[in-house]
């Protein structure tokens, strides 16, 4: 059912729906141009994912760290990374984000301290460990949010991380996307039946909450009072979202013929698209309210071919950049 | 015989394995998925039950200890990760466990098992989805390390590490999976340790590996046609390494040119070119040498690999080198292929 929204909320709607309405829009255009063979690289897209990021880019500030993972373009987009030189990144170019060296699962922008992704699964998760338990030594307010899949919590290095993180009391938000899947291997056969990721957490020690991706104002909720929570000082927090991802692992396409799962799962869950609902109650609330709508989608819509535009008329790296960078010749000071 | 290709042949191994011993057991990462591991794993479950053929948690540490300690009740297992670099996160057990294992406890049990590990290059895979790095676990006393290049010798030499009483690491390159070859049906093994003479020649040894080789082969056939006879071995097992074969050779041709796919220092190649040095000196005609990847992590982007990898054309330039020859058309003889980044049109992208 798809409600008018209550005047009260409008601008955070407004503002949810831009956040996710971008990421979508972003992970569909690569989608839709990954064909053509220009972007060599692997992409994990966030499709069907974005209402966690969105609620995050929401709740956090600029000089709050986030590290992320192979799937991390929603991350980065969401902690306020700049769009062009992601897109250049993936196509390569010397204007990307990492020059062109580590392609769409090596993400960085220290402007809005988004710190790195990892194509190796929990390799991040104790790097924004370490990021908070800075932030602890300096005596700064900031937090560190790591984005994490729900394969990643069977690496030990999580649990290492997470331990550290509980005993130290840093202000680390462990952000958990469930969607169910790690590649094709579903959870049944990586997590016990029924044992819920978030308990798991808590029995460490870590204070934990979990909502329904799909239901965007309770994530955002969530989110925020994890993030105020956090950065009261009271330590560690960690968040286990359920949501989905609708296109294949890895690439552009869909891949529900493949049978390791069905495509009615698939339809249900996309028919709970809450980026999809969140338009409809808007366009529902009222003639100027939608006409609002139409020109955010606009201007998005014309910030990412804009974006396209700079990548693919980006030039690429010299064949020289490649020896470059290897080690990093800045004497430290002091 | 059939042609087959060189993943059909390791699925033939892992078949042939399973029928003919109980005790063998097959998981990793999505050995049960629909893609199959590159269709390496098709229908092991299927044919010998969920029991011996299981995917996993993304816990390859564990999962190797737990290799190990089946393994000292007698399975064997045969463990698939699909890049070498996830299986970086497992070194605790390989090294400090099952490596030393035999030795540690004076010989009294052993650890048969099987790593595979898929290598590559190329397709904007970047720095942590490409590396070749046989040198680390060569450098392990305990370790076996193979690296198959033909069809048959991929199943032949599967077959062998399995049945290995020690644990092996068995790196399959991406680019070769796809390559076709005889591959005998059965249980054929050929043995560990033993290198191949894919070239014979009288003028410069070429000692290879897995995907290198088929650019050494390339550049031998060029160099002929300059006049240049090339021995082309291809070491098949990294460890450990058929010394003989490389000396005899080097005693007939007196030059060396040792070829890497993984970063140049402390590499196998770098190995090579000691031994030979220490051990043929007096007879050399030139200074050994040897070409592997730069010691750099490879990029991601097109642009930045480009000319980035060991090609046929460097090779035929090492040699012309080191016969004093003109090197000035190689490269116009030997392009890199365009695009440069995949080993062939069937190639589509990243897994
Ligand atoms: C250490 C390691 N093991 C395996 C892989 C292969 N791999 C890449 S993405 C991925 C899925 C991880 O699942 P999850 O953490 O749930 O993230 P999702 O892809 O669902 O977002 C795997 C297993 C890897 N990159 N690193
Ligand atoms: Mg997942």
């Amino acid at each position: 059912m798809v409600h008018p929204i209550d005047s009260s909320s409008i601008e955070n709607s407004l503002s949810l729906f831009h956040q996710m309405y971008r990421i979508r829009m972003v992970e569909e255009e690569i989608s839709r141009r990954y064909p053509e063979g220009k972007m060599r690289c692997p992409v994990h897209l966030s499709t069907g994912q974005e209402s966690i990021p969105a609620a995050f880019a929401l709740s956090i500030k600029k000089n709050d760290f986030a590290v992320s993972t192979h799937r991390g373009h929603a991350h980065y987009l969401a902690k306020g990374g700049d769009l062009k030189a992601m897109i250049a990144e993936i196509y390569g170019k010397a204007t990307g984000c990492s020059k062109g060296k580590g392609g769409s699962m090596h993400l960085i922008d220290l402007n809005v301290n988004f710190m790195g992704t990892s194509a190796i699964v929990g390799n991040s998760i104790p790097v924004g460990v370490g990021l908070a338990l800075s932030a602890q030594l300096k005596g700064t307010d900031q937090i560190s949010c790591i984005f994490l899949g729900d394969g990643a919590v069977e690496e030990g290095v999580f649990y290492e991380s997470v331990n550290f993180a509980a005993v130290r009391k840093l202000p680390v938000l462990f952000i958990c996307e469930n969607n169910l899947y790690s590649v094709y291997s579903p959870l049944s056969v990586r997590q016990p039946k029924g044992r819920s990721i978030a308990n798991m957490v808590d029995a460490i020690g870590v204070g934990t909450g979990t909502c329904n991706g799909d239901d965007i104002y309770s994530s955002q909720k969530l989110m925020q009072n994890a993030v105020n929570k956090v950065r009261s000082g009271t330590g560690p927090y960690f968040l286990e979202f359920s949501t989905y991802r609708w296109r294949e692992h890895c690439g552009h396409d869909f891949d529900n013929d493949l049978g390791y799962r069905s495509e009615k799962e698939f339809l249900e869950w996309k028919s709970k698209d809450p980026l999809i609902n969140l338009e409809e109650s808007l366009y529902k609330t009222g003639v100027k309210l939608g006409e609002k709508v139409d020109s955010i989608k606009a201007s998005i819509n014309s910030e990412i071919i804009s974006a396209f535009k700079f990548a693919e008329t980006s030039k690429f790296p010299d064949q020289i950049e490649a020896y470059q960078d290897v080690y990093a010749k800045e004497e430290l000071s002091k | 015989m059939t042609k087959k290709t060189f993943s059909t042949a390791i699925n033939d191994a892992l078949h042939e394995a399973m029928r003919i011993d109980q005790s063998v057991i097959c998981y990793g990462l999505g050995v049960t998925d629909p893609k199959a591991v590159f269709n390496t794993t098709s229908n092991l479950e299927k044919k010998f039950g969920s029991e011996r053929v299981f995917d996993m948690p993304t816990s390859e540490n564990a999962m190797t200890g737990v290799a190990i300690g089946a393994a000292l009740n007698g399975i064997k297992s045969v463990i698939t990760h699909q890049r070498i670099d996830f299986f970086l996160l497992a070194m605790d057990q390989i090294v400090n466990g099952a490596a030393k294992w035999h030795y540690m406890y004076g010989g009294q049990s052993s650890i048969p098992i099987t790593i595979r590990l898929i290598i590559g290059r190329g397709w904007g895979q970047g720095p942590t989805h490409s590396q070749n790095l046989q040198a680390w676990f060569a450098h392990i006393p305990g370790l076996k390390v193979v690296m198959p290049t033909s069809p048959e010798d991929a199943k032949g030499m599967l077959l062998s590490s399995i049945f290995d009483p020690n644990p092996v690491i068995f790196l399959e390159h991406r680019w070769l999976h796809d390559t076709l070859g005889d591959v005998p049906s059965g249980d054929i093994r050929v043995p560990l340790g033993k290198a191949k003479i894919v070239k014979a020649g009288t003028d410069i040894t070429l000692v290879t590996m897995s995907y290198m080789t088929v650019e050494a082969v390339h550049a031998a056939n060029y160099l002929e046609e300059k006049g240049i006879v090339c021995e082309v071995i291809d070491l098949r097992t990294i460890k450990p390494l058929d010394w003989k074969t490389i000396m005899d050779s080097v005693a007939k041709t007196g030059r060396l040119l040792a070829l890497d796919s993984g970063f140049t220092t402390g590499s196998v190649s770098g190995e090579v070119v000691a031994r030979v040095a220490m051990e043929k000196f007096s007879i050399l005609k030139s200074a050994p040498t040897r070409l592997a990847m730069p010691d750099v992590p490879e990029p991601t982007s097109l642009a930045l690999t480009k000319g980035f990898y060991v090609r046929a054309s460097n090779i035929a330039e090492k040699v012309m080198d080191m016969f004093g020859k003109n090197t000035s058309d190689i490269k116009k003889d030997l392009p890199e292929p365009s695009p440069h980044d995949v080993p062939g049109e069937w190639f589509k992208g990243p897994f």
